[in-house]
């Protein structure tokens, strides 16, 4: 067990409750014994002073793939979770389209493991929907979120057969575990590098066109209502698929979704003269695009926001652009990124902060992101003015494929806690 | 640039050759994609000027093309070639090999992206024959969407002030498209009226496979070229075709061959030109070149 902690003169935020005022967290036994103004301090407790920073839940990062098992060469598990404390990450869903993908509960039961053997992330797995990811047949969905799985998904590879999916969604109801779809049709998508529009057209690259999202959304949204089951799209992009998820909010449907920090900081002009960092999926999308994420996040139509952490080595990326593999690192800047739309104001810090904690962790039922006496004290601080600026080769953790290479930006952590033990900074 | 290639184009036909200007420079064609046309012309314009040429052709069915890319580029620099002519049907490859090779590079065509040195010698070929590109009305015709030639032309043209149309069935037309600064027709009748040149695309075979168009015979019907769709555009107006031709399909043999309109032999006699002036320019190195 740690030694007892106080953190002293934090501005403390705490999305669950709407909690923002400026005082001490006094941790014992890894566990938050108490917080408020002025606390005293008790026997042997370490000090830490935070100066006005802010102290919040550490962050849940609702989906990010590891590398580990399969793909060792981009990520391991050791080194995604360095690049997590990096990011004030506490907490990190895995997408099961690894290798082998994890469709057994013994994988399940590894992964979560895992995690526990860093001392410093909880690794909440997802169960394949299929087999093998396969999109074929369904996975043993009981038996795997038995094991553990939080929801259950195939990763970068959508559920693309319609009745496959009103199966899915309307088998994993009885469980009460959502469905998370990568909303493209894939046979629109096929053989896609960028947004279909002008940007592609002059590059002469392949285009997916924004309908390809549009598509999916609303038909999983029409079996969501035929089977009561509940889908979560992710890393909603197109101001088209958020109009559409909004609708069947109002509706009553379950649906939530969820974004990533590219999709509204970033357009398809990052991309410039075949920047394969900046090749994602789905594909970087018009500027109207981003500012109708940016405008969702606000509004409440997007539930969390991830990092969408993929991790690819330079074999995968120094490709001709449609060859190379889309896919940005999204850890360490997950925070800082999401940060920027506030102070752009566009968004509330409380939201933000929200998005990034309490969201995500309500989306997967885990219990994190709060600031609650007697939860664990997975803890982020951070200056949220300090500026830095985003250097492919010199992030934390193995994978360096970042999308906002040279990208300024203000909000550094300072520090990150895992069950009352410090470990980033 | 086109009027040094006109230079060259005199030069050429008086039979003379300038062979000290890249003496003891080294040209690759490096071809990751088979074109005897391209390459050939590359290959003597390098010649002309008294380059030692190499053509290397590098096949892209290995499994892993972007290491052959890499790799490759790693071998020319360790050569320290000074042109590297490269042809890839990637878009962008000439753009990645740039950043890793000390020579020049040259887009002799890259996936469906761009075809610099086709765009310049198609200028140069109308405006020899018309005495300007401002103004003229240029219907380039069928496949576009995986044409360079065309990205290419459309990109000069109308930086030099030519009216640009671009005909094709919708399925072969770019998204966007009138983004480029160009008329979009989907009527041969309709798009070919007043122009001034007629310029044809090749239709690739995969591309039926691919259900773009249901038949070559369906294709011909409505966007090949023939004696009776060419009437619809200006009496003197002039055909061209980037080459090789897939007569019966984009284009029918009797207008191909009539020496009347058709000037696609003399693009490949402007090509070679036009790549001596490229090949001079770069040659003179970075503090000289454009």
């Amino acid at each position: 067990m740690p030694a007892d902690l106080l953190i002293r003169d934090a501005r403390l935020i705490d999305p669950a409750t709407g909690h923002d005022s400026r005082g001490d967290l006094y941790v014992r036994d890894g566990v938050i014994a108490d917080l408020g103004p002025g606390l005293g301090r008790p026997d042997g407790a370490e000090e830490i002073a935070a100066e006005g920073a802010i102290l919040c839940p550490g962050l849940v990062d609702m989906r990010a793939a590891l590398g580990e098992p399969g793909h060792e060469y981009r990520e391991t598990i050791a080194s995604a979770a360095l690049a997590a404390a990096a990011g004030g990450i506490t907490t990190l869903a895995a997408l099961p389209d690894s290798d082998p993908a994890i469709d057994d509960p013994a994988l399940v039961r590894l992964l979560r493991a895992r995690g526990e053997e860093t001392g410093s992330l909880t690794i909440l797995p997802y169960g394949a929907v299929t087999r093998f990811c396969r999109g074929e047949e369904l996975a043993e969905l009981g038996l795997l979120g038995e094991a553990g799985a939080v929801a259950f998904t195939d990763g970068a590879r959508a559920i693309a057969a319609a009745r496959l999916m009103r199966l899915a969604l309307s088998y994993a109801r009885g469980f009460g575990k959502k469905i998370v779809q990568h909303p493209e049709d894939p046979s629109l998508a096929l053989g896609g590098a960028a947004t279909e529009g002008a940007l592609a057209t002059r590059l002469g690259l392949p285009g997916i066109p924004a309908a390809a999202e549009a598509i999916l959304v609303a038909r999983d949204i029409r079996l969501a209502r035929l089977t009561a089951g509940a889908v979560h799209f992710a890393h909603v992009s197109t101001a088209e698929a958020l109009a559409l998820i909004r609708r069947a909010k109002e509706d009553g449907i379950a649906v939530t979704c969820d974004t990533a920090p590219p999709y509204f900081d970033l357009n398809e002009t990052a991309i410039g003269e075949f920047r394969t960092y900046a090749k994602l999926s789905p594909p970087l999308r018009r500027e109207e695009d981003r500012l109708a994420v940016a405008a969702a996040l606000a509004d409440g139509t997007i539930d969390a926001v991830a990092s969408d952490h993929q991790p690819r080595d330079a074999d995968d990326k120094r490709q001709p652009f449609a060859l190379a593999s889309p896919g940005g690192s999204g850890l360490a800047t997950l925070l800082a990124v999401t940060l920027a739309q506030v102070h752009s104001g566009a968004l509330g810090l409380m939201r933000a902060l929200e998005l990034l904690t309490i969201a995500p962790a309500r989306l997967l039922g885990a219990e994190a992101g709060s600031l609650a006496r007697g939860a664990p004290a997975d803890l982020c601080l951070f200056h949220p003015d300090r500026a830095w600026q985003v250097e492919a080769g010199k992030l934390p953790g193995k994978a360096q494929n970042t999308p906002f290479d040279g990208r300024a930006l203000e909000g550094t952590v300072l520090g990150t806690w895992k069950a009352g033990r410090r470990v980033f900074g | 640039m086109l009027d040094l290639a006109e230079s060259y184009v005199l030069l050429n036909r008086s039979g003379k050759t300038q062979r000290d200007l890249l003496r003891g420079r080294t040209l690759i064609n490096l071809f990751f994609e088979d074109s005897t046309r391209t390459r050939t012309s590359f290959e003597l314009a390098g010649k002309r000027l008294g380059a030692d040429v190499l053509n290397m052709s590098v096949s892209t069915s290995s499994v892993n093309k972007g290491e052959t890319l890499l790799d490759t580029a790693a071998t020319l620099n360790a050569m320290h070639c000074d042109l590297l002519v490269v042809r890839h049907d990637q878009s962008g490859a000439p753009n990645l090999l740039a950043q890793k090779v000390d020579a020049a590079v040259i887009n002799a065509g890259d996936g469906t992206h761009e075809h610099p040195t086709q765009a310049l010698l198609d200028a140069l070929t109308i405006r020899r024959r018309k005495g300007r590109l401002e103004g003229l009305v240029v219907a380039i015709c069928g496949d576009v969407l995986h044409s360079r030639v065309a990205r290419s032309n459309i990109h000069l043209l109308t930086t030099m002030g030519s009216r640009v149309r671009v005909i094709g069935p919708p399925t072969l037309i770019p998204a966007e498209a009138a983004s480029l600064g160009v008329e979009v027709f989907h009527d041969m009748q309709a798009g070919l009226a007043g122009a001034d040149i007629v310029m044809m695309l090749r239709l690739q075979r995969e591309r039926m496979t691919r259900g773009l168009v249901p038949s070559a015979r369906e294709f011909f019907r409505f966007y090949g070229l023939d004696a009776d769709k060419l009437g619809f555009a200006k009496p003197d107006a002039l055909v061209m075709h980037p080459g090789p031709m897939n007569r019966g399909v984009e284009i029918d043999s009797a207008v191909a061959d009539d020496p009347a309109r058709s000037v696609i032999k003399e693009q490949v006699e402007m090509g070679v030109a036009v790549r001596m002036a490229v090949l001079d320019t770069l040659a003179r190195g970075p503090g000289n070149a454009g």
